[in-house]
């Protein structure tokens, strides 16, 4: 049987808006997934830092507050100081066209913004998963 | 004022006449035209799932007196909280601005008063909802950025430079560090001279929403309703005008909630606080006059106007029959109305314009005192000037154009409405003795209990978002694949950070050092007992030049953090 | 954007694991909850380093205040110098296979801290409160230089606990306010505990609790199984910090104990053992899972059509299926 997919749902930074990644969470488990939420007001560092251990497939941020040209950066950095080369990084959120064009350009594999329907959120982390193959 | 006996707006067999109407004409008309055709849906549902009837009548009314139904101004005020409303006064137009540095958001605020606004609402930076500085390794790359970025009273006094506030009402929407806002309002005042008795306005100091939806908290539940508990008897002797707290259901709406669960949580919340007001021995005449809430303006139009219709009821209810309120000004529930920014969409951005003007229009025919009105833009960043101005601009149109503001409360009557605001009114009453039963708002805060309700619905949106059972124009139908016009957003701008940091190191440098550590010291001994109100050396420290992250941070050390459980 | 494929072998990770190099650790303990074939041969080399390490399992009803103690006794631990692994498994939804684990978000107070490792598990329809490779992630901790390495299990209140036939040292929790029994019995779970536990006594009703417990200990309700070890009663409080020194000095002295006593020889001979057979178990599901499969239905319909009973097409099913092989 195939091993579920793991996903870290984290939020970064100091907003509290965490309808979505809670919805988000609750989603990914209802489609077998294993999920590790990292609850709120956490540092790009501590996510990492969980991403890394808990060896997830997808590392999925969520920011409602603008910060994302400032995180995403930031997570990338410390995931090639610890020599992490295949996890799949996912954004989700409120942001502008421009930003979310500039994150994919920065090596997001995904940006699903407000109002992205969960089945499509599940379809969209099973297909990158697959893309990637066994690791 | 009201009569012993409830007496209905039909008696009896009135009732059963229209009964009998009604049965004759569901086994003829109706049941002739759905042999032709059947309705679109099975059953119809508000938004928050009550159930609607084919069309109401007057023997919907059965069941409720007409005293609840009442009069404009007169207990329990279902009809609106004065007897003349619009057409005395309109509301207020108070559009929420706030970004960068105190400058940068003192210009837009001037702006709007150009525009016609009538009041001012601030937003602030994350940072400051969090009672960080702006130097603080958290603050960073969120300085300025979704509001404006205050660390001392230096921010403060270029936030309201050339603003009267004596003549114009300020709204502040925070809360962990709400009293400190408050603290350095008022000294900015007593610099100017005025007379704190003449300020109106309002912080929005409403912690344990915090902990159920919106998620901006710093310290546990006790010692941050203590605080909420300090501002609001520090008004009520203080600043006889001041709201000290804007009681809010609008985030436990955007955090997911039915609009049922936003009404009867936020008096759920309510009841704690009168309570621990009452505790200090006040009476609740002393304060209740200056409560003040806040409500979301949702999607579906006459449930809105019933909820708030149905809120101001259950409040007048609560504040004589639970808290033996005598004076009418302790039972008049006023309320500030946000249209619902969970309701915006990115897709055929405009048409965010339609849907923010219906939702003004249901606030209005709700009898609100104040209004924010959503720009078209605020699912991409926050609101550009062009996008605020429209959206002035429309409740301008519904006070100058419409007419709607002619009469008060021009539904009261409507079946329809009439019956969904008891109906309101009951499952809110049904929810508070539940609330009462599991043993009160902050135990059941704790266990995850609103918060699981409300995380519930939220679901349960989104699956019906994605069936399409609940429509989104440019969403899940009308989905249009021409590229939108390209939108201008907010640009923020880079300097922010740089600008406000050297002025919160400014203000540490010149500081008297002996006399901050003093007041310092003086605040943890105020925080420890209880029974001291901590305004009073929260003011002193802000004239003082102690930052908000010096309070908080030193706080921090004595009462800790919280850290919620969270539910799916 | 696919990335481009860069599977490291398996047996290229242990050395990375023995320098203590977290991503390799945590890529090896997924490749041991996929139970891949490759990753085989590098967990035997993995299993032959191993046995260092201090394990202390912990056990105890649902909410019973288990992960917040990890997060603290972990701090403790840190105190003394000890790098700490933890393993915290949870609950698969028996609905969808998927689950929210959600015990690491009580450990936030450790994310800062390089020399903890926490990584979550959930069960995967595995009884007994423990994952499949729950094991194999301790020796791979261990191998990595965790010192103490801490499971926390699922708390399932049932007889079948799995973790006093894997742990050096079993902790069994137990809070007050979650009923007025002492859970411990309830559930069974008594007789297993090395050291007992009770959480959450910065609570008025906790004092209640504790002298149950120890009242039902000393009444002789088994509980002493070892007459080297005494099984202590420790108060807690994960919140203020009170009873973590006895705990402390509780978890050394049961170690120093199984270290150097004959009970202790016996009980790490019980724990391979119970390795053993769990892992030929699973040899065997897997193995069966497979040669089965294409002989399945056809079984089922025969049993369908009455030509047989359960019991003799189940024995020929497993007879072909092996046969087969
Ligand atoms: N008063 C008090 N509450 C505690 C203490 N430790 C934990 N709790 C509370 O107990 C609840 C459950 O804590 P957890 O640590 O998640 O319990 P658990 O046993 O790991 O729960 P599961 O993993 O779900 O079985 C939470 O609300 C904690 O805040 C304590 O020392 N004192
Ligand atoms: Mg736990």
């Amino acid at each position: 049987m195939a091993q579920p997919i793991r996903v870290l749902v984290a939020k970064v930074g100091l907003d509290g808006h965490d309808r979505g990644a809670r919805v988000v969470a609750r989603t990914l488990r209802d489609a077998g997934m294993d999920v590790i939420y990292s609850g709120l007001h956490r540092t790009p560092e501590e996510v990492v830092n969980a991403a890394v251990q808990e060896d997830v497939d997808v590392l999925g941020v969520s920011l409602l507050s603008g910060v994302q040209m400032t995180v995403f950066p930031k997570i990338f950095k410390l995931l090639d100081e610890k020599g992490v080369k295949d996890m799949i990084v996912v954004a989700g959120g409120v942001m502008p066209d421009e930003d979310a064009a500039a994150l994919k350009q920065m090596g997001v594999h995904e940006v699903m913004l407000q109002d992205t329907p969960p089945a499509a959120i599940v379809a969209t982390l099973t297909r990158l998963v697959n893309e990637r193959g066994e690791r | 004022m009201r009569d012993t006996v409830d007496r209905n707006v039909l008696d009896p067999s009135a009732v059963e006449a229209v009964r009998e109407q009604e049965r004759d004409w569901e086994a003829n008309e109706v049941a002739q035209f759905l042999a032709k055709q059947a309705e679109r849906k099975e059953s119809f549902l508000t938004l928050g799932d009550f159930p609607v009837k084919r069309t109401y009548t007057a023997a919907d009314l059965a069941d409720t007196p007409i005293d609840d139904i009442g009069l404009p101004g007169r207990y329990p005020f279902t009809r609106g909280p004065y007897p003349t409303m619009y057409r005395s006064r309109n509301w207020t137009m108070r559009q929420i601005a706030g970004f960068g540095t105190g400058e940068d958001t003192n210009k837009r605020f001037k702006f709007l008063i150009a525009q016609g606004q009538t009041g001012i609402s601030t937003d602030f930076d994350m940072p400051t909802l969090m009672g960080y500085d702006s130097d603080h390794p958290m603050s960073e790359g969120e300085v300025g950025r979704e509001g404006v970025a205050i660390d001392t009273l230096a921010d403060m006094e270029a936030l309201f430079e050339d603003i009267d506030l004596e003549k114009i009402s300020v709204s502040m929407t925070i809360n962990p560090s709400a009293w400190i806002l408050l603290a350095m309002y008022i000294v900015l005042a007593q610099q100017r001279g005025y007379d704190l008795n003449k300020l109106s306005g309002t912080i929005q100091a409403d912690i344990l929403k915090e902990y159920m939806a919106q998620k901006e908290y710093v310290f546990p539940i006790d010692p941050s309703v203590r605080i909420v508990r300090d501002c609001i008897t520090y008004c009520a002797k203080n600043m006889k005008r001041y709201n000290p707290i804007n009681i809010s259901g609008y985030h436990i709406s955007e955090a997911g909630s039915s609009p049922l669960q936003e009404a009867a949580f936020a008096l759920a919340n309510l009841i704690v606080y009168v309570e621990e007001v009452l505790k200090t021995g006040m009476q609740v005449d002393e304060f209740a006059p200056r409560l003040a809430f806040f409500f979301v303006g949702q999607a579906d139009f006459f449930e809105e106007i019933a909820k708030f219709r149905a809120l101001r009821r259950c409040y007048a209810k609560i504040m004589r029959e639970r808290f033996g309120a005598k004076n009418p000004e302790s039972m008049r529930l006023r309320f500030h109305c946000q249209t619902a920014a969970a309701s915006l969409t990115k897709p055929q951005y405009m048409v965010n314009v339609m849907r923010t003007t219906l939702q003004a229009l249901a606030a209005v025919l709700g009898g609100c005192q104040s209004l924010h009105t959503n720009g078209y833009d605020e699912a991409f960043a926050i609101p550009t000037e062009d996008a605020m101005r429209l959206a002035l601009r429309t409740q301008q149109v519904i006070a100058e154009e419409s007419n709607v503001t002619q009469t008060t409360d021009p539904l009261g009557g409507s079946y329809y409405v009439e019956s969904l605001t008891t109906q309101y009114e009951k499952r809110i009453f049904d929810i508070l003795e539940d609330v009462d039963a599991r043993g009160g708002t902050i135990k059941l805060i704790k266990e995850g209990w609103f918060q699981q309700q409300i995380a519930d619905f939220a679901y349960e949106t989104a699956l019906r978002k994605q069936s399409g059972e609940k429509a989104l124009i440019g969403v899940n139908i009308m989905v249009d694949d021409t590229p939108d016009p390209k939108i201008e957003t907010h640009a923020y701008d880079q300097t922010t950070a740089d600008r406000q940091i050297a002025r919160t190191q400014r203000v540490r440098r010149e500081r008297d050092p002996a006399k901050f550590e003093e007041l310092m010291a003086q605040l943890l001994e105020v925080a420890k007992d209880d029974s001291q109100n901590i305004m009073p050396i929260t003011i002193e420290l802000v004239r003082a030049g102690a930052t908000m992250g010096d309070i908080i941070e030193s706080l921090k050390t004595l009462w800790g953090t919280y850290r919620e459980t969270p539910v799916y | 954007m696919a990335s481009v494929s860069t599977y490291v072998p398996s047996l290229e990770l242990v050395e990375r694991i023995a320098n203590g190099e977290i991503s390799a650790i945590a890529r090896m303990i997924s490749r041991a909850e996929a139970g891949m074939p490759e990753a085989r041969e590098a967990l035997a080399e993995i299993y032959q380093r191993a046995g260092r390490a201090h394990v202390i399992g912990l056990t105890g009803v649902p909410g019973s205040g288990k992960s917040t103690m990890v997060s603290a006794l972990a701090a403790r631990l840190r105190a003394t110098g000890s790098k700490v692994g933890i393993v915290a498994v949870d609950p698969s939804s028996p609905y969808s296979g998927g689950s929210i684990l959600g015990d690491r978000i009580r450990m936030t107070d450790l994310s800062q801290d390089a020399g903890v490792y926490i990584r979550s598990m959930a069960t995967r329809g595995n009884m007994g409160g423990m994952a499949r490779a729950t094991m194999d992630a301790v020796d791979i901790l261990d191998v990595g230089g965790f010192e103490t390495i801490i499971i926390e299990t699922v708390g399932v209140g049932q007889d079948e606990v799995e973790i006093a036939k894997a742990a050096d040292t079993t902790v069994v929790v137990s809070a007050p306010g979650l009923g007025d029994e002492i859970q411990a019995i309830k559930a069974g779970m008594l007789e297993i505990a090395d050291v007992h536990v009770v959480s959450k006594c910065d609570r008025s009703d906790a004092h209640r609790t504790l002298t149950d417990l120890k009242q039902m200990l000393t009444l002789g309700v088994k509980g002493g199984k070892k007459s080297e070890w005494r099984v202590p009663v420790v108060g807690i409080s994960s919140f203020d910090g009170t009873g973590f020194d006895e705990l402390m000095k509780a978890l050394e002295g049961h170690r120093a104990v199984a270290l150097h006593s004959e009970m202790g020889r016996q009980r790490r001979v019980a724990i391979a053992g119970f390795r053993l057979t769990k892992t030929a178990e699973n040899l065997l599901m897997e193995r069966f899972a497979r040669a089965c499969a294409p002989l399945t239905l056809d079984f089922a319909q025969r049993l369908h059509r009455h030509e047989g009973d359960p019991y003799s097409l189940a024995g020929e099913l497993v007879a072909a299926s092996f046969g087969k092989e």
